[in-house]
């Protein structure tokens, strides 16, 4: 597998939501995304982490073009679909596809495992009823829910919440996807499946050469689970590069004040205070001028108030956006 | 040593339902000291949240069984009735912060109103009176007293959480129990609330109840640990060892799932399912899933081993090396 080839490449792209309050009134924008830049090769495997409310989610529902984006361009195996109608994006669907948080909501009650794997077959005119078995038997032998026989008459309510997300993974790889994204997958779950999960996760975008976008607001997981790291805040990646380099040698306050704040298992930790930020992300309809993580942040210097930084890149592949590094 | 302030000896509680008699507290003994907090970790479905609310007297209608003693601060609370363990116990010598915050807030009420409740009922003060010390108590977790008159939908995750904590302390009680206090936010707001509770618990020499299913949350806030697994306690130790080296396989197996940041080791997961509490396994309920399982296991539930200096094991290892440590 050759992970220099480029699989997805997003340019500076932006989602507002607009708000209005009152019919005259002067529309104002959520600056959910504002402005992302990155590009993703095949079969590679990346994390986005953020707080809620950083934009992360968002990005990830932008980029299936399941929203519209606002400017910027996606490009997609050397396609700008930015702006494709949706009539011209039913192969972008079969080529992409998500695994959302809640697996008890995501999953349609009343149809059963096999009903639910059968679906995207049908909707994509995937061979006949035979090579459709077929397939949903392969996929869920990927999944590991066997006895197939037991499980695929099943409805979502018979299922505990590790084996629903086994269902939802496995109907998002029913298409042979290039590119699936996963939205916090494991966060509804019990701690001790979670790591099945992520190992089963990995195992299957390795062997099937799938690239990867994994989301989630728990750096701990990301480190087993992906070959670079993004962090993201309020709308923009603030920090990327390499996992172990991200994560030993962090450049923005804002990823040093994430890592101090998770705790490792360590009987000491109940004598210590963590050292961490007060307050709570911005409100993305009036950001804070400047750097949008100012306010915040323990190293502020004036320009941080008036000049947002741009991306810099201070060490090789390891990119971030903010003043403390602008003169090295 | 020093007095336990909460006591539980043999506490039971069994639920109805459809299929049959859910019991999920199961013939638990456990301790805590004044001033010490004990964190109770296990999966989720192992009962932990229903010993809280055995010991805070917050059940169901559907109870089948719900016996055994709890001393609170020397008192036998099972004998009271309900009218006096309202006005006596519960929120003035033990109290609870909820889990998911976000939704345990009146949304129609003002913050304020509600930090103040508990004492125009409990204490019968005056409604200024109430609201200043609802302001006090909101500026110990460090909100500022002009939000008494806000709703809870202007206030952002971190601050609701901050809220239910005031309205836990407004009574000074000596026990809070903290049921995942922070499983829905952020981990830099996490960090902020497990700062607070810390810093109270220094400052007022409160007594914590902690439960959570994250081990690694756990060691920031826990003197002492117990586990949890289907309706059982299999292990009570102090933190300096749990941390270190468990006892019990089980306690092994959870240390082992946690994923770290800073030591490089691969998590490995614990095979199988939680048992369901309504037909546990035969013998030791851990037994299916567990890895140095034998004949005995599947056969005769463990008693509890006591393995010195306060630590104590569910498990049929420690049979021969009792007294022995």
């Amino acid at each position: 597998m050759n992970k220099n080839e480029e699989l997805l490449k997003l340019e500076n792209l932006k989602k507002w939501f607009e708000l209005r309050k009152g019919i005259w009134a002067n529309p104002v924008f959520v600056k959910a995304v504002d402005g992302v830049t990155f590009s993703l090769g095949k079969g590679e495997a990346i994390s986005l982490v953020g707080e809620s409310g950083s934009g992360k989610t968002t990005l990830g529902k932008t980029i299936l073009r399941l929203y519209k984006p606002t400017e910027g361009k996606i490009i997609f195996e050397d396609k700008d679909i930015t702006y494709y109608e949706p009539k011209k994006l039913m192969w972008y669907r079969r080529e992409t596809s998500i695994i959302e948080q809640d697996p008890y909501g995501a999953l349609p009650s009343f149809y059963s495992i096999y009903r639910i794997l059968e679906e995207p077959l049908i909707i994509h005119k995937f061979g006949n009823s035979e090579e459709r078995r077929k397939r949903i038997h392969e996929v869920l032998e990927e999944v590991r829910l066997s006895p197939i026989e037991d499980f695929a008459p099943k409805y979502p309510h018979m299922l505990s919440g590790g084996q629903l997300q086994r269902v939802a993974i496995a109907r998002s790889l029913t298409l042979k996807p290039e590119l699936v994204i996963a939205d916090e997958p494991v966060s509804m779950l019990d701690a001790s499946v979670r790591i099945e999960i992520l190992n089963l996760l990995r195992e299957l975008q390795e062997n099937f050469g799938i690239s990867f976008i994994y989301i989630t607001h728990d750096l701990t997981t990301t480190k087993y689970f992906s070959e670079r790291l993004f962090i993201m805040y309020a709308g923009k990646i603030v920090e990327s590069g390499k996992m172990l380099e991200v994560i030993h040698n962090p450049l923005h306050p804002y990823t040093t004040a994430l890592l101090k704040a998770i705790p490792d298992p360590d009987a000491e930790n109940r004598k210590i205070l963590r050292d961490v930020p007060p307050g709570e992300p911005p409100n993305l309809v009036n950001p804070p001028t400047g750097c949008k993580f100012n306010p915040r942040c323990p190293y502020k210097m004036d320009i941080c108030l008036k000049e947002e930084p741009a991306m810099l890149e201070p060490e090789h592949e390891h990119f971030t956006m903010c003043w403390l590094h602008a003169k090295k | 040593m020093t007095e336990n302030i909460l006591e539980c000896k043999n506490l039971v509680l069994h639920y109805t339902a459809k299929k049959g008699v859910v019991k999920a507290v199961n013939d638990i003994s456990l301790g805590l000291l004044k001033g010490e907090s004990l964190a109770l970790v296990g999966e989720s479905g192992c009962g932990k949240s229903s010993l809280a609310k055995a010991i805070i007297r917050l059940l169901p209608r559907n109870i089948q069984s719900y016996t055994g003693e709890i001393l609170i601060d020397g008192q036998d609370t099972m004998k009271l009735n309900e009218k006096q363990f309202r006005e006596e116990i519960r929120w003035k010598k033990i109290s609870m912060v909820f889990q998911g915050a976000m939704n345990s807030l009146n949304p129609v009420l003002k913050v304020g109103y509600q930090v103040a409740e508990p004492l125009l009922i409990h204490e019968k003060l005056k409604k200024n009176e109430a609201m200043e010390k609802a302001k006090e108590a909101l500026s110990v977790v460090g909100i500022h007293e002009s939000f008494v008159d806000r709703y809870p939908f202007e206030l952002s995750g971190g601050m609701k959480q901050r809220v239910v904590i005031a309205m836990a302390l407004v009574t000074n009680p000596a026990i809070i129990i903290l049921d995942e206090p922070t499983s829905a936010l952020d981990v830099i707001t996490q960090a902020n609330i497990m700062n607070l509770l810390k810093r109270l618990k220094k400052e007022r020499g409160l007594s914590y109840f902690f439960i959570t299913h994250d081990i690694a949350l756990s060691s920031e806030l826990a003197d002492k640990i117990a586990v949890m697994y289907a309706g059982e306690i299999q292990e009570i130790v102090s933190a300096d060892t749990f941390y270190k080296k468990a006892a019990h396989p089980y306690s092994q197996k959870l240390m082992a799932s946690v994923p770290t940041l800073r030591i490089d080791k691969k998590p490995e997961f614990i095979p199988g399912a939680p048992p369901s509490l309504i037909n546990p396994p035969s013998g030791c309920k851990f037994h299916p899933r567990c890895p140095s399982a034998f004949d005995k296991c599947a056969k005769e539930n463990p008693p509890i081993f006591d393995l010195g200096s306060g630590h104590i094991a569910k498990c049929w290892w420690f049979e021969q090396s009792e007294g022995k440590k």
